[in-house]
């Protein structure tokens, strides 16, 4: 067995901040995704623009770089409202910029970039002739995105979803950076103060490795939700 | 007493595609139980009138009046567009459309098809939605098939069981866009009586075909369509027993 030298309790609280930070991640680039999509594919010019920036500045941004920019340049940004409002009307507030949030929200942005692409695709890929039989029914544009486009599209966004997802669980090791305090950072702390790397990072990459089959299997099980009635399981 | 309004009417209806105009000017009366059968070599513009009477195609000009009520329209940069979708929704859902293609939904089974509009978007109890569903399937034929997907069915089942999907509407008016055009030949029967079974019932059809029997035997009127203009109509003994244009007389002639 592993000696973790007492780091134990505090690699679990890590591994608990990388799946919080994920799946919060998560939850918020599927709605950017899903938002953004629906700017590309709607009649609106300006939709349609802004849309396009958002994905083609996001994705040809480093992650990395995104993540700095959005911690230190937002903190600058808030420091800038702040000390304004105290000038011009004497309110003094301070808000400093969490880590944890500042992780989500960056995380989540890049994240939304991608999920954009991979849900305006799935979209298209929905045959125009259920959307047509949905119309004709007299249904509402958001009764037809929840009944008949949302469940049909999903079918052909999971494939990309759960790709996107693998992806973003190892981008929250990125977190470390901006010092919030995953996995990772437990590890290399640990690893600095004992000079046994392995002792540390092994169990780190079968935590990934576990959460990472875990959302497997649970994609699989969606997957085979949205298809039924289309003939593959 | 109050003259009970026409199911369906139809003035002077224009579409364009670009500058492509594809309906010159159409006009149509459905009153309670017709049969009006539309008729037409392909790109006659058969199906884009019949899209445009439920707004899946937006016509450019003229009027469409369900059950007494007019469909308002307002001018805007891309043209002519409904005012109010709301009143839209209302008026489709009392037009119930059987495609060629079926369009079932995919990921429900027939009885959830058929239940789903009746539920959502008229608002009845699912309860009374279901027994009524049940027992439009039994009449299709299709009881048995109550719980499969409609890719576990072939395509009469489909097509019948998107008849009752629309019969469970209730419509006032229910139009069919070629439903048979997509079946293989053995199936086409089966569908085509369940159409007859409605006409007999007295329910208001307006029906794209290339079923020239069918047009014959069912239909009160029929409409014989060339470049988005009516060619010939009326009764099917004149229109079909007794041609009078060149035309109307070469697309009836046997093709071989």
């Amino acid at each position: 067995m592993i000696d973790l030298q007492g780091y134990g309790p505090r690699l679990l609280q890590g591994a608990w901040v990388t799946i919080e930070l994920g799946l919060l991640s998560l939850l918020l680039s599927i709605i950017l995704g899903l938002l953004t999509a629906t700017a590309k594919m709607s009649r609106s010019w300006i939709a349609h623009r802004l849309g396009t920036l958002y994905t083609t500045l996001i994705r040809g941004v480093p992650d990395l770089v995104l993540m700095m920019l959005l911690f230190f340049g937002g903190q600058i940004g808030v420091n800038m409202i702040t000390d304004w409002l105290y000038y011009q009307f004497d309110i003094d507030i301070f808000i400093n910029i969490n880590e944890f949030v500042a992780g989500v929200v960056t995380i989540g942005l890049i994240f939304g970039a991608y999920m954009g692409e991979t849900f305006r695709g799935a979209f298209l890929a929905v045959d125009s002739g259920q959307i047509e039989a949905a119309r004709a029914y007299g249904m509402s544009e958001s009764l037809m995105f929840r009944r008949v486009r949302f469940p049909q599209m999903m079918r052909h966004a999971l494939p990309g979803l759960s790709n996107n997802w693998m992806v973003l669980l190892k981008t929250t090791a990125l977190v470390s950076v901006i010092g919030l305090t995953d996995m990772v950072r437990v590890a290399e702390e640990a690893t600095k103060a004992t000079h046994e790397p392995f002792t540390f990072l092994i169990p780190v990459a079968v935590i990934y490795l576990l959460i990472a089959s875990v959302s497997e299997w649970g994609f699989a099980r969606l997957q085979k939700r949205y298809n039924v009635g289309f003939g593959e399981s | 007493m109050a003259e009970t309004p026409l199911p369906l009417e139809v003035r002077n209806l224009k579409k364009r595609f670009g500058d492509n105009e594809v309906l010159k000017g159409l006009s149509l009366e459905a009153r309670q139980g017709d049969v009006i059968s539309l008729i037409g070599a392909s790109g006659s513009g058969k199906s884009t009138f019949l899209r445009c009477m439920n707004l899946l195609e937006l016509p450019d000009e003229g009027d469409l009046i369900v059950h007494g009520e007019s469909i308002r329209f307002k001018q805007t940069r891309r043209g002519r567009e409904p005012a109010d979708w709301k009143q839209v929704e209302r008026i489709r859902a009392k037009l119930s459309m059987v495609f060629q293609s079926f369009n079932l939904w995919a990921h429900m089974t027939l009885l959830e098809n058929v239940i789903e509009a009746p539920v959502h978007v008229l608002g009845k109890p699912k309860k009374e939605a279901v027994d009524h569903a049940r027992s439009l399937l039994e009449r299709v034929g299709l009881a048995e098939r109550a719980d499969y997907y409609p890719a576990q069915l072939s395509g009469g089942q489909q097509q019948r069981g998107a008849i009752a999907r629309a019969l469970a509407m209730e419509p006032e008016v229910m139009l069919f866009d070629e439903p048979t055009s997509a079946l293989d030949p053995e199936l086409v029967g089966d569908v085509l009586k369940v159409m007859r079974d409605l006409a007999d019932e007295g329910r208001t059809m307006i029906v794209v075909t290339h079923e020239m029997g069918f047009a014959r035997d069912v239909s009160s009127q029929v409409i014989y369509l060339h470049q988005g203009q009516v060619e010939e109509a009326g009764p099917p003994d004149q229109v079909l027993g007794n041609p009078r244009s060149e035309r109307l007389k070469q697309f009836l002639a046997p093709k071989f």
